[in-house]
């Protein structure tokens, strides 16, 4: 290991000091953390190279305590000769890419923006779909639809309702300006996310094979770009805002939320895809998101194996007086770094200038492996860019079966009693107006879904499904589904995430379309309790179990924890997202009923499960039981079944039996035209009549076929 | 016929104008940026859907000072056609080639959906006649609430400036006076609509009534009144 045993100095002299156990830990290190550091550098840090360190060194930026974990989810296909692999994986780069055919492949990923969007909803809202946004054109992708994933506290509050509307108009702001269309996802209401909301976005792009771009800072003396608007004080500490749980004095950390312009990144995608269609002349680009400057220069330098050398003066500042620690942390949007071919400046800049965006040189790529920050003609800071990038803490934490799961999964739902022909008929209106189930049109026609004019099936349905444009002539057909029950990962985590994924990918079969990637966002509480990190790795488990039956790999995610209120951690919630292809227009399928004559069979039979429904949450106020039993096996049958009626063009519609059983899913058959339908319906074998509200079984499915 | 669309930044339904015109109506059809100063021999411009200059200040404020906007006025003026749609709305009421001005909706929130329409007969090519009286077409906008002074409702009401009007059973959407959707000028070559004709054109879309009413404005004759 190199020594250099002289401290960098700074030129501002209220950042000179020799740093303290007390900065070590209000900066959110570990004693143990701070003894790598020391190891690592052969010094002491300096309070830069600490907050350097800590930020690169949050859970947000590190995942030290999940990653033992999402090592284990499958991030290629298992069978390498199958259609469709992946190009870049999971980790790799922001973001993962996996071939569709004809030389195309989609990129896309989900990523959470909770805690922001708890503390300033609009702004919180708006920047997660920004920062996601930057994380697909970053790979060279042009960005062609957004779903996202909302969890609120129930909806009569009154903070809630504020919450509501702040995300979701920020969600609109930030989509409908850019011009990407946002065509679907799911919204659920349940009081665990009373004080701490989810907010999780996606973004998926198309990108040719050929121009998948890396953030790889390679080729000594390349310059270094930094383009974008300029460098304020705003969000900073973001990303490790983002690593502690909420609390009542959470509001004062709201200048950690940076503040989201669409309009600003509008004009650096347009730019920065017209600079990336240019051959030869982008090396390598990383977005500025957590942790700004410093994340970028530090991923870029240790993926291509090299230093670089950056000078603070040069990065275009719209404060005056900001020092080298925040200019390094800010968390100002819309920003990306960009490594060009040296001797090709000239065209990067007349493309900057075309659209009116800062293009400036603020360093350069070095021999070795230090990142080095200087200031005022002195160095600053200097880290060694591999060792901050890859020898971050990896946790195992310590776990624990919670005491309540044992109680609740063993509960006797024989003593509930059965409905009478009145209950249940005051019951089905009841689960239908459930702020859950119910229709979601008063939040989706604030969001652009049809800009683009691709959207052939847009939200409100079981996936949504979009015509990729690609080149002059060729067009190809995806769908894509979000998902996750959290009261089932709540009774039962392992069979939680199954379910995620199998409901996802049920939804894409209803929707006519074959299962070929995912990206998950874990959010979870803190993982320092025992019992919030039991859940995690038992969510995780059936995750990666599900993945693996199913040969879906990966392409990436996020994972949030601390996700916490004053009542303790929010349920489980692992956002599974599925995108899938639809081979042909033909098999393109919605749950809409067309003429009112059509025959509506049940697939799958009817299981007696009760556990976690919403008719227990609804009638009951019951949170109990056990998570339905999955069948993978059965389940892919019946996937496999119903694409091959799709095929044969047997089916009308089909819909998914998911949060509030059978009858509400007919109903949503029946409703979903402008002209509505009744039916008549014989069940053909004894049950109560509460089991036609219960919750889906994974085996129960329903197909309405042509007479 | 040659067709120009106007890309300014923040412009985002300017490739969506581009394939309607292009592949839907078989047209030649160019791209022109803001920065340019002509149209070259096109015979008509679109002036596409967006956020030109993120809408700051005003929507269209700003767009309306760009130098292609100057070449705008008199284009306009020799007779060539000119289509405002949604952001391209708002910047014609800016650059003053439409009478009157778009607010903010009145349920204060954007609205996308597909709306009903009944279409005026405002001109030999814009009327009942040539595209039924019933129309469908998706919106997707903030601020497409129409206002216009008393002496000016009654001047474009008198000359049948309204191409279309908001109708049951998907209503008005945004408070439009005289659920207006969509007007021209006097001369009957400038038109602009809150409407977006080019996401209505494909088999998918939520209907092809856009064909319709974008054949009907590239075809228009300048009315001499």
């Amino acid at each position: 290991m190199r020594v250099s045993t002289m401290l960098p100095t700074n030129p501002d002299p209220a950042l000179n000091f020799p740093v303290t156990p007390e900065d070590v830990e209000e900066l959110g290190l570990l004693p143990e953390e701070y003894k790598k550091i020391q190891e690592i550098l052969g010094r002491d840090p300096n309070i830069t190279e600490l907050g350097v360190f800590s930020v690169m060194w949050s859970e947000h930026c590190s995942y030290k305590n999940s990653k033992c974990l999402l090592r284990s989810f499958p991030t290629e296909k298992s069978d390498c000769h199958a259609p469709y692999q992946v190009l870049v994986k999971a980790g790799e780069e922001n973001a993962g890419v996996i071939d569709i055919g004809d030389g195309w492949a989609i990129c896309f990923k989900i990523e959470s923006h909770n805690h922001p969007s708890a503390v300033e909803p609009f702004e919180g809202a708006a920047t997660g779909v920004g920062g996601i946004i930057r994380d697909i054109f970053t790979m060279g992708a042009r960005p062609v639809l957004l779903t996202n994933s909302l969890r609120f506290g129930e909806i009569d509050s009154s903070h809630v309702k504020g919450l509501i509307r702040g995300v979701v108009q920020g969600i609109a702001h930030y989509g409908n300006c850019i011009g990407i269309p946002n065509v679907g996802g799911d919204i659920y209401f349940d009081s665990c996310y009373e004080g701490n909301p989810l907010v999780n976005a996606l973004c998926l792009g198309i990108v040719k094979h050929k121009e998948i771009k890396r953030g790889a800072a390679v080729g000594m003396g390349n310059p270094v770009y930094y383009v974008g608007p300029a460098t304020g004080r705003d969000g900073l500490g973001g990303a490790s805002f983002a690593s502690k749980e909420l609390s009542e004095e959470s509001a004062a950390d709201r200048p950690s939320v940076q503040k989201g312009d669409p309009f600003m990144e509008k004009l650096l995608l347009e730019a920065c895809l017209e600079m990336m269609a240019v051959p030869g002349l982008v090396v390598g680009i990383q977005d500025m998101g957590a942790a700004g400057l410093t994340c970028s220069s530090c991923e870029t330098a240790s993926r291509g194996n090299s230093g670089l050398e950056i000078d603070l003066d040069c990065v275009p500042q719209r404060e005056t007086g900001m020092n080298s620690y925040e200019i390094l942390l800010s968390e100002s949007q819309e920003r990306m770094l960009v490594i060009v071919q040296r001797g090709r400046e000239a065209e990067l800049e007349a493309i900057f200038k075309k659209w009116d965006l800062p293009a400036v040189v603020i360093g350069k790529v070095t021999e070795g492996e230090d990142l080095e920050f200087k200031q005022n003609n002195g160095l600053i800071a200097r880290i060694p860019a591999k060792a901050l990038a890859d020898d971050d803490p990896i946790y195992n934490r310590e776990f624990k079966k919670p005491n309540y799961l044992f109680e609740k999964q063993n509960w006797d739902e024989t003593k509930l009693p059965d409905l009478d022909d009145d209950a249940a008929k005051k019951t089905l209106p009841l689960l239908l107006s459930t702020p859950t189930i119910a229709h979601k049109d008063w939040v989706w026609r604030q969001y652009d879904h049809m800009v683009m004019t691709n959207t052939i099936v847009g939200p409100g349905s079981d996936a949504a499904i979009v015509r990729l444009r690609l080149g002059e002539d060729l067009e190809k057909i995806i769908a894509i589904s979000n998902d996750c029950n959290n009261r089932y990962c709540y009774l039962n985590p392992y069979r939680g995430g199954q379910i995620a994924i199998a409901e996802s990918i049920r939804n894409l079969a209803c929707s006519g379309a074959r299962p070929l990637a995912m990206t998950n966002c874990l959010n979870f509480g803190n993982p320092y309790k025992p019992e919030v990190f039991y859940m995690l790795k038992e969510c995780v488990r059936g995750l990666v179990d599900a993945c693996k039956f199913f040969d879906l790999p990966v392409l990436g995610g996020n994972v949030s924890l601390y996700n916490e209120n004053q009542e303790g951690a929010i349920d489980p919630t692992p956002v599974v997202s599925v995108v899938g292809i639809v081979d042909t227009e033909e098999m393109i399928t919605t749950q809409k009923l067309k003429n009112g004559d059509e025959a509506i069979i049940l697939i799958g039979g009817l299981c007696d499960e009760i556990g976690g429904s919403y008719y227990l949450k609804e009638i009951h106020d019951f949170k109990t039981g056990d998570a339905p039993t999955p069948n993978l096996a059965v389940e892919e049958q019946i996937n496999s079944f119903v694409l091959r009626l799709i095929k044969n063009k047997q089916v009308v519609a089909a819909h998914d039996i998911s949060e509030g059983g059978l009858l509400v899913a007919l109903t949503e058959m029946l409703f979903a035209q402008e002209q509505t339908f009744g039916a008549n319906l014989d069940i053909m074998w004894e049950t109560g009549q509460s089991a036609l509200m219960r919750n889906f079984s994974v085996k129960v499915r329903e197909e309405s076929l042509l007479q | 016929m040659k067709v120009a669309v106007i890309q300014f930044p923040g412009s985002n339904c300017d490739w969506d104008a581009y394939y309607a015109c292009s592949r839907s109506l078989g047209l030649n059809t160019k791209m022109v940026w803001h920065k340019e100063t002509d149209f070259g021999d096109a015979k008509a411009v679109i002036i596409p859907g967006g956020f030109s200059f993120g809408d700051y200040l005003r929507c269209g404020a700003i767009a309306r000072f760009s130098p292609i906007v100057d070449a705008l006025t008199p284009f306009a003026k020799n007779g060539g056609i000119v289509i405002g749609i949604c952001n391209g709305f708002q910047i014609l009421c800016e650059a003053g080639l439409l009478p009157g001005a778009l607010i903010r909706n009145n349920c204060l929130e954007f609205r996308c959906m597909t709306v009903d329409l009944v279409v005026e007969n405002s001109t030999s090519e814009f009327n009942q006649n040539k595209l039924g009286v019933n129309l469908r077409l998706p919106i997707a906008h903030g601020e497409g609430n129409y206002r216009i002074d008393a002496e000016g409702m009654t001047e474009i009401e008198a000359n049948n400036q309204v191409l279309f009007r908001y109708s049951a059973p998907s209503g008005n959407p945004n408070g439009a006076m005289g659920n207006i959707a969509g007007i021209r000028n006097r001369q009957g070559n400038v038109f602009g609509m809150m409407p977006h004709p080019e996401r209505a054109v494909e088999k998918f879309h939520p209907s092809r009534d856009g064909i319709k009413v974008l054949k009907s404005v590239l075809t228009s004759n300048l009315i001499h009144a």
